[in-house]
């Protein structure tokens, strides 16, 4: 407060000045400094440091067995995440994420008769389709994604039961092999989920496609006014993030050998959002962080694998979760409220 | 027009004559100043409502005046100056100390309930009780039924607020003001979205309030409005006061020169802009707009622009010039009207089909239409123009490089680098990423709304010389500005607008500042051929009692047609 002669102000709308530091303002800046480094890294900081932890506290915890499990169960949390970043991307939201998880493994008993590659095709079919109608109404009837994608989410759990019903148990030796072989001991649905983080980075970083989804979840009406196709790609970014819970289903049914629309993918959207958020891609659209979205799954993963390795109940790593997002989502507004 | 001015004369309590003389004034305002971070918006502004009087609150966009209303009623606090109110000092902390002290507000978007019925809106936290503590619904429907039969409000007040027409929804905000027995009413733009029967039985409720000794303050674009309802005016510019007194001794033209900054007598001051003047144009028009109606924005505009030439689009606040560029580039739904472009067609509505035709609409607002706050300068240059830069969908790097290089460098946009985010560049260098934006997409119409408008004097001066380079490469550009010199120095040709209509077609000798004020005002078109199409508004406009702009003969004798005249002129500019 004691030095007048330093504007304030200047810092406070100023760019990225933030290393003219003096005095009351430069502690200003060195806050203002922190945060957006936190925002944009503290992601995979906590996710170095639990890692330290748990090589401390946790037995067994360097060994290729716990290590290979973890990337294992991480897969759908981190496919589901990286569909659901392409739609926050574009300032929207996706709920139904779980249904349509269940919708595709409860399609997959219908079709195995014919063999694994057809019943995965028409489960993924299932999945894109259900994209499509999120799409079609946030795109073209103009529902709020909330709202749309949260019908889709009880109309799709539904139609999985109604078709699926009763927990199945799938017995196909192709099945088999995608939920549980590997090669060269990485196994395949770790492989699928690597390439899917490809894919979508390449999908961000890379195409026409990408640059749009941002840029309307950025500013949707000069992104009208720039003849973008706004609706298209909007209704492609729903059709992505479905087609990708579609992927996820399929690899937990083959993994589990069973199929089991009931259960399957319950509060999936809360863990995909959950690490979206606290991997820095911000819920107001317009920027989309894929390396810091699968840093956010391998976060909550790690965080559930530590609870479980200490005995601790489940809700208390529920709850754990719940102050992880709001904790990041508060880092977000924070900096936003500063602005 | 004319008989809601008879309306206006009959009416008993017409201006000024309730008022009593020497009243004591109900709020007094000296000075006020209020900025907002560097933006000074009251630099010293003065207001005085006596009773019983309907204030006029006029200026333009900028002007301060929702920031005036806004101090006013403790929404803003103000950073200085002197407030009274009834002669007390005060001042009001928020909004609900203003209330509670008798200022109501009635904005544009009514801030009532739409559920719950008339009667309750109108006594909402102040419901008449039965002993039980219970809403007295009875007692309430009865005297909401009293007040808004004295006000001459007909509707039914156990009827649901949501299902009135926005007219009535403002007449019970209205009556609302009157049951909290509001000593002043504020109305901002209450008429703008409404249709002229339900403007006058707003006039009337306004009226009504008047003659019981209310203070109202009246906001409105519509000037015409002004003189059937308001007894005194005050005009704001650029947050400072600029004129107060009696609405019935200022003539139209006069007003509007307040608002702008500019009388007729000023008229000379030449080279204010970097235009450097008239340019050369073909013949054939490229865009060619006619009969274009908006609904309750515009009716039958045309427009015609030739490669090369720069047509000015010039009007008042709400005169429609910002809703016939949208129109044009397919970006507001319209009623009727064709464009096209080089010959063909363009599909009404369609912003794609607009763009591939080749027109480009640099908008006005560039935070909310234009920027894409947290994509770079590069991707924000380039991102018209995506598909363009791409081969099978994924995007060629060096093209956008390339293309993006040409323009930073051409429009000289100042920024660390291509990828710092456009946010954080000044107005005026995102002003010019948006112009580059637009001609990467190669147009030959470029509609630009207020392009010189909030960016510092350099940038500006290098939009206006840019402008003028673009015409002088043969493209046809559109220039909507609120500047008269903008429009005089840097327009071959003037269209102005006025109340969704084309007022008058100013070009050559005629496109002078006292014409161009003359036809701002809305008092150049012989009433006559009032609604008569674009081309036909030659009439001399000295009829008005306005001065002449001593323009000579050509302008004064036998009319020529709007392309006759243009035709003449180019010759005379080919020759010379």
């Amino acid at each position: 407060m004691a030095d007048h002669r330093a504007p304030v102000r200047e810092h406070a709308d100023g760019a990225a000045d933030v290393t003219a530091a003096d005095g009351a303002d430069g502690r200003r800046s060195w806050r203002r400094f922190d945060i957006q480094w936190i925002r944009r890294n503290g992601v995979y900081v906590a996710l170095a440091a639990l890692i330290m932890v748990n090589i401390v506290i946790t037995p067994n915890f360097v060994n290729v067995a716990t290590l290979r499990l973890q990337l294992i169960q991480v897969v759908p949390v981190l496919i589901v995440a990286l569909g659901m970043a392409v739609v926050i991307a574009t300032k929207g939201i996706d709920l139904s994420v779980g249904a349509v998880m269940a919708l595709a493994a409860a399609v997959i008993p219908l079709y195995i008769g014919y063999g694994a590659a057809l019943a995965i095709l028409v489960a993924l079919l299932a999945g894109a389709l259900s994209g499509a109608v999120a799409g079609s109404l946030v795109a073209r009837i103009g529902v709020q994604p909330i709202v749309a994608t949260l019908g889709l989410m009880v109309a799709g759990r539904g139609l999985a039961n109604l078709l699926g019903g009763e927990i199945k148990s799938i017995r196909d030796p192709g099945m088999r092999a995608l939920g549980t072989g590997s090669v060269l001991g990485v196994p395949y649905v770790v492989l699928v989920a690597i390439v899917v983080t490809v894919l979508v980075w390449f999908l961000v970083a890379r195409t026409t496609l990408g640059r749009q989804i941002v840029a309307i979840g950025g500013n949707a009406r000069a992104s009208v006014l720039a003849g973008l196709p706004v609706g298209r790609v909007l209704l492609t970014a729903y059709v992505v993030c479905a087609l990708l819970a579609a992927v996820a289903g399929v690899l937990l049914t083959a993994r589990s050998q069973a199929s089991d629309p009931t259960r399957l993918g319950l509060l999936m959207e809360l863990s995909a959002i959950t690490a979206v958020v606290i991997g820095g891609t911000p819920l107001t659209g317009g920027q989309i962080r894929v390396a810091g979205t699968v840093a956010g799954a391998l976060l909550l993963q790690l965080i559930t694998a530590t609870m479980i390795a200490h005995d601790i109940p489940d809700s208390v790593a529920q709850m754990a979760q719940a102050v992880i997002v709001v904790g990041a989502v508060y880092l977000q507004l924070g900096r936003r409220g500063r602005r | 027009m004319t008989e809601e001015t008879t309306v206006a004369d009959d009416d008993v309590s017409g201006p000024g004559t309730l008022r009593p003389p020497g009243a004591a004034p109900l709020v007094q305002v000296r000075g006020a100043t209020k900025s907002f971070g560097g933006v000074q918006a009251l630099r010293g502004v003065d207001l005085t409502l006596l009773p019983g009087e309907i204030h006029a609150l006029v200026g333009e966009n900028g002007a301060g005046k929702s920031t005036l209303i806004k101090v006013l009623t403790g929404v803003y606090a103000p950073d200085g100056g002197e407030f009274r109110y009834g002669g007390e000092p005060v001042r009001f902390a928020r909004p609900a100390d203003a209330q509670r002290a008798g200022i109501s507000t009635i904005y544009q978007e009514v801030n009532l309930v739409p559920l719950l019925s008339v009667a309750r809106n109108i006594y909402l936290g102040r419901e008449p009780r039965t002993r039980w503590g219970t809403v007295d619904v009875g007692a309430m429907n009865r005297r909401a039924a009293q007040l808004v039969g004295d006000l001459g409000i007909d509707v039914d007040v156990t009827g649901e607020l949501g299902r009135l027409g926005l007219g009535a929804q403002q007449m019970v905000a209205l009556a609302r003001a009157v049951s909290v027995e509001s000593r002043v009413v504020i109305m901002d733009e209450p008429t703008s979205s409404l249709e002229p029967a339900e403007v006058e039985t707003l006039f009337g409720v306004a009226r009504n309030l008047r003659r019981s000794g209310t203070a109202l303050v009246f906001v409105s674009h519509r000037l015409d409005e002004l003189w059937q309802l308001c007894d005194r005016v005050t005009v704001l510019r650029d947050g400072h006061h600029v004129h107060t007194g009696p609405m019935a001794e200022l003539d139209r033209v006069t007003l509007v020169s307040h608002m702008l900054g500019k009388d007729a007598s000023e008229v000379g001051a030449q080279g204010v802009t970097e235009f450097a003047g008239k340019h050369r144009h073909g013949d054939a028009p490229v865009l060619d707009a006619s009969g274009i109606a908006v609904r309750s924005r515009l009716s039958d505009v045309a427009l015609q622009v030739r490669p090369g030439e720069v047509v000015g689009l010039g009007g008042l606040l709400g005169s429609g010039r910002s809703e016939t560029v949208k129109a044009i580039y397919g970006d507001l739904p319209v009623e009727s009207g064709r464009v096209s472009v080089a010959g063909r067609n363009l599909r009404a509505g369609s912003v794609r089909h607009a763009l591939k035709a080749g027109v480009a609409l640099l908008s006005e607002d560039r935070k909310a239409e234009g920027i894409i706050p947290d994509l770079s300068v590069r991707d924000n240059i380039a991102l018209a123009v995506l598909p363009r830069m791409a081969r099978g969908g994924i995007v060629v790097e060096s093209r956008i490089d390339a293309l993006v290089e040409t323009f930073m460098t051409r429009l000289k946009i100042k920024a660390a680098d291509t990828g710092q985010k456009v946010r954080e560049l000044s107005g005026g260098n995102q002003q010019k990423v948006l112009i580059a934006r637009w001609l990467c997409t190669e147009p030959t119409v470029f509609l630009l709304d207020e392009p010189t408008r909030g960016i510092d004097v350099g940038a500006k001066q290098e939009v206006q010389a840019l402008i003028d380079e673009l015409a002088g490469h043969g493209l046809a550009v559109v220039l909507i500005s609120s500047e008269m010199e903008e429009l005089v120095e840097g327009a071959d040709r003037v269209v102005v607008l006025h109340a969704g209509r084309v007022e008058a077609e100013l070009s050559g000798s005629e496109l002078s500042h006292s014409r161009l004020l003359t036809a701002l005002a809305g008092e150049s078109a012989d009433p006559a051929d009032d609604g008569q199409p674009a081309g036909d508004d030659g009439q001399p406009t000295d009829g008005a009692g306005q001065p002449a702009d001593g323009s000579g003969p050509s302008a004064g004798t036998g009319q020529p047609t709007a392309a006759v005249r243009t035709a003449a002129k180019e010759e005379e500019d080919g020759r010379g």
